[in-house]
């Protein structure tokens, strides 16, 4: 019989450009509310999982788990820090989720935190850009990640039709809810004209089509269903099924560049698992870095036909009133994108929308109670899909 | 929660990795005579690029050279603006990645083109050129 899995507590940052706190003060800062929210403390949690991928390069400090548990009362924890680029945080969700599944452990803390503005713009670029296939496809060539997939753009657009203003759109949508969450980095909502007219960066992205620099932690305590109950938790979440998959290193060994098959894969694995249909999620948080990443994953994990995700953009079936609701805590757009606590900050929003305690303005309409998260790694070089139920 | 809030300068550090390339020493020999080469599987058959020593589909070491020619299919693009710290010193430029006729692709610079005439389909050719540090790199050119 395999084990449930709920998330008991959550906590979340504010996401920004944080020079007022060390990477521990920042993950205090998401580890205390979801404490709290729990009922638990530092000494009652087994396993600590922490997603990150700066330590040693956009931050000083090369141990964050040790230090995050130091900080935080949980030393004497089971410690791990997961990599999977820009999916630290899924995979960290998804290793504590398979020790609880197991058995091995009964409650575990998931941190996910970067600190990426501790250094200069170009050296961040230079960082992420390495981010793919150092060897291959940087050393050389210098790719940036704006421009891994601006060439995924270049190639939709040139197959399917989709224009610069269809990006664009992403970009508005997410700011304005972004604009709604005062956790979001970007607290303003644009227009397609501050899109279109902002400086290009790796054509046809533009600076508004880019998620921003970001730092920030986010915080779940995951437990068991024994747990749950030995607790009294009110309103668990369950973790209802994972799906991750991965794609080549070098981007030229992909089989195309108008969708990410990994996002295809790992989403089909997340439905089969949890035993659901793509058209019965009513909410979900989707891997936009980039606006073409948005419009790509529209259609990789099946909310509409390939080709057709500009389309769904176009007539606000994203928004709240559409078809289904997508980052409606501004996405990594607007809420920013603080790497390794991407795919733990999408969790926290969702287990917030599934327990309708989000801002007003900003919930998704709720009946079934089922969300979605879709955390992509790297330019398609990883994947997760997390799919949460009330 | 401002940008001038009190910091200190951490210590500095500086990392130059040594990569070694004695496995696919014919490569990097190759671009200095003006080739690019692939390495094919000897065992499976399996064309690979970039060059491998090692075959991912039989788990074969042993690899054959061949060079890579012909014209390719522009399958992506990009203009490069804003760079990274070790390329602030190049002018912006342009990154696509190409088809060759044997079903090869390629990720690499393609120059030589003015921006508004690089479309996905456009036709071009690899060739050997000196990047600015005076290496030898493959690139596309225009056709």
């Amino acid at each position: 019989m395999v084990k449930k899995v709920a998330i008991i507590g959550v906590g979340n940052s504010k996401f920004g450009i944080r020079q007022d706190v060390n990477i521990a003060e920042l993950t205090f800062e998401s580890v205390k509310p979801a404490f709290e929210d729990a009922g638990v403390v530092g000494r009652d949690i087994d396993l600590l999982v922490l997603g990150s991928v700066g330590s040693g390069g956009w931050y000083e400090e090369m141990l964050p788990a040790v230090i995050a548990a130091e900080y935080c009362g949980l030393t004497g924890a089971g410690l791990l820090r997961c990599e999977a680029a820009c999916a630290s945080g899924s995979a960290a969700v998804f290793t504590a989720y398979s020790a609880i599944v197991s058995g091995n452990t009964d409650l575990a803390l998931v941190i996910g935190l970067e600190k990426m503005r501790e250094i200069d713009t170009p050296t961040t670029m230079e960082l992420i850009g390495r981010a793919g296939y150092y060897l291959w496809e940087f050393h050389n060539f210098g790719m940036t990640f704006p421009a891994y997939y601006a060439l995924y753009a270049t190639s939709h657009m040139a197959k399917y039709g989709t224009t610069e203003e269809d990006l664009a759109l992403v970009a508005v949508k997410n700011h304005k809810y972004g604009a709604m969450n005062p956790l979001a980095q970007f607290q303003r909502e644009i227009t397609i004209d501050d899109v279109l007219s902002s400086p290009i960066v790796a054509w046809p992205l533009k600076l508004y089509d880019c998620s921003p620099i970001t730092d920030g932690s986010s915080a779940l305590v995951l437990a068991s269903e024994e747990k749950v109950k030995e607790l009294g938790i009110d309103t668990p979440i369950w973790i209802s099924g994972i799906g991750s998959s991965s794609d080549t290193a070098n981007l030229s060994k992909r089989l195309n560049y108008v969708g990410l098959r990994p996002s295809v894969i790992a989403s089909q694995r997340a439905y089969k698992a949890s035993g659901i249909e793509p058209n019965q999620v009513e909410v979900a948080s989707v891997h936009d870095c980039f606006t073409i990443a948005e419009i790509m994953a529209y259609e990789d994990i099946g909310l509409c036909m390939k080709g057709d995700g500009a389309k769904l953009i176009q007539d606000g079936q994203t928004e709240i009133g559409g078809k289904i609701p997508i980052n409606l805590d501004g996405g990594l757009k607007a809420k920013g994108h603080p790497i390794g606590a991407t795919g733990v900050s999408m969790m926290y929003e969702l287990t917030k929308q599934l327990r309708e305690e989000v801002e007003k303005t900003r919930q998704a309409p709720l009946n079934k109670y089922i969300a979605l998260a879709h955390n992509v790694g790297g330019t398609g070089h990883y994947c997760f899909v997390t799919i949460l139920r009330r | 929660m401002g940008v001038s809030m009190p910091t200190f300068k951490s210590r500095p550090i500086t990392l130059i990795y040594d990569i070694p390339n004695s496995k696919t020493l014919q490569f990097w020999d190759g671009l200095k005579e003006g080739k690019v080469y692939a390495t094919k599987c000897k065992k499976c058959g399996k064309a690979t690029f970039p060059p491998v020593a090692d075959c991912s589909d039989c788990l074969s070491s042993e690899m054959e050279w061949f060079e890579l020619k012909g014209e390719a299919e522009i399958e992506a693009f990009t203009h490069i603006i804003i760079r990274p710290s070790s390329f602030q010193q190049e002018k912006p430029y342009t990154v696509v990645i190409g088809r060759l006729n044997d079903g090869i692709k390629i990720l690499t610079w393609l120059k030589g083109s003015k921006l508004s005439a690089v479309k996905v389909g456009m036709k071009a050719k690899l060739v050997v050129r000196s990047n600015s540090e005076g290496e030898p790199i493959y690139m596309f050119v225009p056709i």
